[in-house]
């Protein structure tokens, strides 16, 4: 059961309002329809603008991601160097598409923007830890590495 | 023999992508009595990861690609694996915003005050606010996050407001795929960008300052909120007697919060959309109080101006374009990267000189992320300063710079620009919204060989308009990339909407997947590795095209390389 206690810490100015989102996230890894109610309630905003700031951004997830969450960079040098098949691939062995999670809970998939690395293209990134200069085999390994743990 | 004085190894994001973080274990387990840190960025991403050693009469001697089983060598200072800059690079780079970015701790205050940090703050203290404003106007900086504006003017609007709060913001919401200096520089020299900040506020009055930084970026958030403690233990964020509170934002992923009045409402914990303007920011921002904004790299050019004189600082770039600049260098190039160059070298001597391009490969390069041009090789004798790019239908941006080889499609690169602004464009305004989305649904139709000649009429048409018809950056800037293309290369989009063709082979929906059975060994790899089933046989293996979809598993798995993509029908 989530509790939602925590926002509590946070000032009550509807400035604050992507923060406790963030926070929420932080915590539960998405959110939920009872934390959107949650913190409708405590900053006296509607519910639909709520839902309205969640859905703006790419950030707020509002189904519960996998253990371990697949970001797949497809930025500008990511994406000519072949981040639409590196995603075609984890889809190939996962069975999942971007903003899915697997049946086990074990792995989600999205596609970002851009992470950064844009040097050692094209890159992906497992729960923050990023990955680089990609190919076939790599990307084989990598998912089975994580699936052992 | 020479002594090792400390040992750094590169631990900004493209160290750890490379894996730094084991080396750096490796060499703290290992020894005992040196000093080990991390450090940030030097730019040579290429070269990942970096370790520097520094010796007690040899100086610094760097080492690339380093192992954790590399750590031997380097204790013995072997001459294998030792990392030279590369000559064309080290001719051409002009270090002054970055100087300190990987040869400082970034999270050690001492480290930065004992080379030179904060004498422009201290500096500034002892000037009155206009003259600082005025010596900002002097020093010629303009706008680093791609506008190009005057960063004194900016000041002194501020300046002249009588208010009872007073708002900076800098503006770290990088979110130009391919762009990644203002990460380094953050996570890098954290101080160096506070600074900045502090000074503006010596020179406006501001009450409160805001980082607005993308929570794609957690290096850089937690070195600056480490920085951040050290300027408040260090009371440097008390500015003529009045003590300054730093607080950073975390972006929550939408590029149109790069514009300045979509980040305002982002910051006020609303949908980040842009509103009209006037009322420009400096009159009514942040909750209507006067709010000026920064990108990161203007900031970090502040601290050089003050210290060493805007006459000083005006004497690198262009007539009209002040200063140096940060690229960040990728794509089809040798040594991709983070340079900084004085403004007005030529692209060439970027693409070329600097990222060791082949000239023979290269067909293009994309400045300025979604919102930028391509500019045709024919045309790299441009000098690189924001008028200059400008003319030619890209824009500086905020630094990016992807260098699109020979073997790319530019139909495909375009629809893949627009792919990214028309999910990123907020609604607001009808054109950006909806002629964006047409405009998308156009270049697919034309890469999937179902365009006709008068969907290049089309685009154009709606390019124009969509530049007219919206109201901030994103969407005046989205049609760029299609209409740069279509004047530069227009006979790939001829190609494809009359042949129905891709030379490139990077259409998928236009190319096939054949086996060269001369070169076939039938190890049959491919067929394990095919996720759609679509290679079968015993002795003859075949590709069946409507099964395939063209994802390059088997080309890459080929241990003869005797698969590839032919044009389709071949």
């Amino acid at each position: 059961m989530e509790n939602f206690g925590f926002l509590e810490k946070i000032d009550k100015d509807p400035g604050n309002l992507i923060k406790a989102l963030q926070a929420v996230q932080g915590l539960y890894g998405f959110v939920s329809d009872d934390a959107v109610r949650a913190v409708s309630d405590y900053f006296q905003i509607p519910a639909a603008e709520v839902e309205g700031v969640l859905t703006f951004y790419a950030q707020f997830k509002r189904v519960k991601p996998g253990r371990f969450k697949i970001a797949v960079c497809d930025g500008t040098a990511c994406h000519i160097k072949g981040a639409p098949q590196i995603r075609q691939w984890i889809s190939a062995e996962l069975g999942i598409g971007p903003g899915e999670t697997d049946k086990d809970g074990l792995f989600s998939l999205e596609v970002v923007a851009c992470l950064g690395c844009c040097s050692l293209a094209p890159v992906m990134s497992i729960n923050g830890r990023v990955y680089g200069k990609l190919d076939r085999k790599g990307v084989s390994r990598i998912l089975k590495e994580y699936a052992a743990k | 023999m020479s002594k090792i004085v400390k040992i750094r190894v590169g631990t900004a994001s493209c160290g750890i992508a490379a894996n730094a973080g084991a080396v750096l274990e490796a060499f703290q387990n290992t020894v005992k009595d040196i000093p080990v840190e991390g450090t940030g960025c030097i730019g040579h991403c290429y070269a990942e990861p970096l370790v520097e050693v520094l010796t007690d009469d040899q100086g610094s001697i760097y080492y690339s690609h380093v192992k954790p089983a590399d750590v031997e060598n380097i204790l013995a200072l072997g001459e294998t694996g030792r990392f030279v800059i590369p000559e064309g690079r080290r001719k051409l780079e002009l270090v002054k915003v970055l100087a300190l970015a990987g040869h400082v701790d970034p999270v050690s205050y001492e480290d930065y005050v004992a080379n030179g940090g904060y004498k422009g703050l201290e500096r500034a203290l002892s000037m009155a606010p206009g003259d600082v404003v005025q010596e900002v106007l002097d020093s010629g900086l303009r706008g680093r996050g791609g506008g190009g504006f005057p960063t004194g003017r900016k000041w002194s609007f501020l300046a002249a407001k009588q208010a009872e709060e007073k708002i900076i913001i800098c503006n770290a919401d990088e979110g130009d795929p391919g762009a990644f200096m203002d990460r380094s520089l953050m996570e890098s020299v954290p101080h160096q960008v506070l600074e900045g900040m502090l000074i503006a506020a010596a020179a406006t009055g501001a009450t409160r300052l805001f980082i607005y930084c993308r929570a794609e970026y957690p290096l850089a958030i937690k070195h600056l909120n480490i920085a951040i403690k050290q300027v408040y233990e260090q009371k440097r964020n008390v500015i003529r007697g009045r003590e300054l509170e730093i607080v950073i934002k975390e972006g929550a992923g939408a590029f149109v919060c790069g514009e300045e009045t979509a980040l305002i409402a982002s910051l006020e914990g609303r949908r980040g959309q842009p509103r009209f303007r006037p009322p420009f920011p400096t009159d009514s921002g942040w909750k209507k109080y006067p709010t000026m904004i920064n990108n990161v790299e203007t900031f970090g050019n502040v601290p050089l101006i003050l210290r060493d004189g805007a006459a000083e600082y005006a004497k690198v770039g262009s007539e009209g374009s002040k200063g140096t600049k940060l690229f960040a260098l990728a794509g089809d190039l040798k040594y991709p990267g983070l340079v900084e160059v004085p403004m007005g070298v030529t692209l060439a001597e970027i693409v070329f000189g600097i990222g060791g391009a082949d000239p023979n490969e290269v067909k293009a390069v994309q400045t300025g992320g979604p919102s930028g041009g391509c500019i045709p090789v024919e045309l790299f004798n441009t000098p690189v300063d924001y008028d200059s790019l400008r003319s030619l239908g890209a824009i500086m941006g905020s630094g990016g710079m992807i260098v699109i080889g020979k073997h790319r499609c530019m139909v495909e690169t375009a629809r893949y620009f627009l792919d990214f602004t028309h999910r990123e464009s907020c609604g607001k305004c009808t054109f950006c919204r909806v002629g964006t989305t047409r405009m998308y649904e156009t270049l697919c139709r034309i890469t999937e060989g179902k365009g006709q000649e008068s969907d290049l009429d089309l685009l154009e048409d709606l390019g124009k308009k969509v530049r007219a018809g919206s109201l901030c950056g994103l969407g005046q800037t989205a049609p760029n990339p299609v209409l740069a293309t279509l004047r530069y290369f227009r006979n790939e989009y001829l190609e494809h909407v009359r042949e129905h063709s891709c030379t490139a082979l990077a259409c998928p929906a236009l190319v096939d997947v054949k086996i060269d059975l001369s070169k076939c060994i039938h190890c049959k790899l491919c067929v394990k590795t095919c996720p759609a089933e679509a290679i079968a046989g015993e002795d003859v293996l075949a590709v069946d095209n409507s099964k395939c979809v063209r994802c390059n598993s088997c080309i890459e798995v080929c241990p003869k390389k005797a698969i590839s993509r032919v044009k389709r029908g071949e």
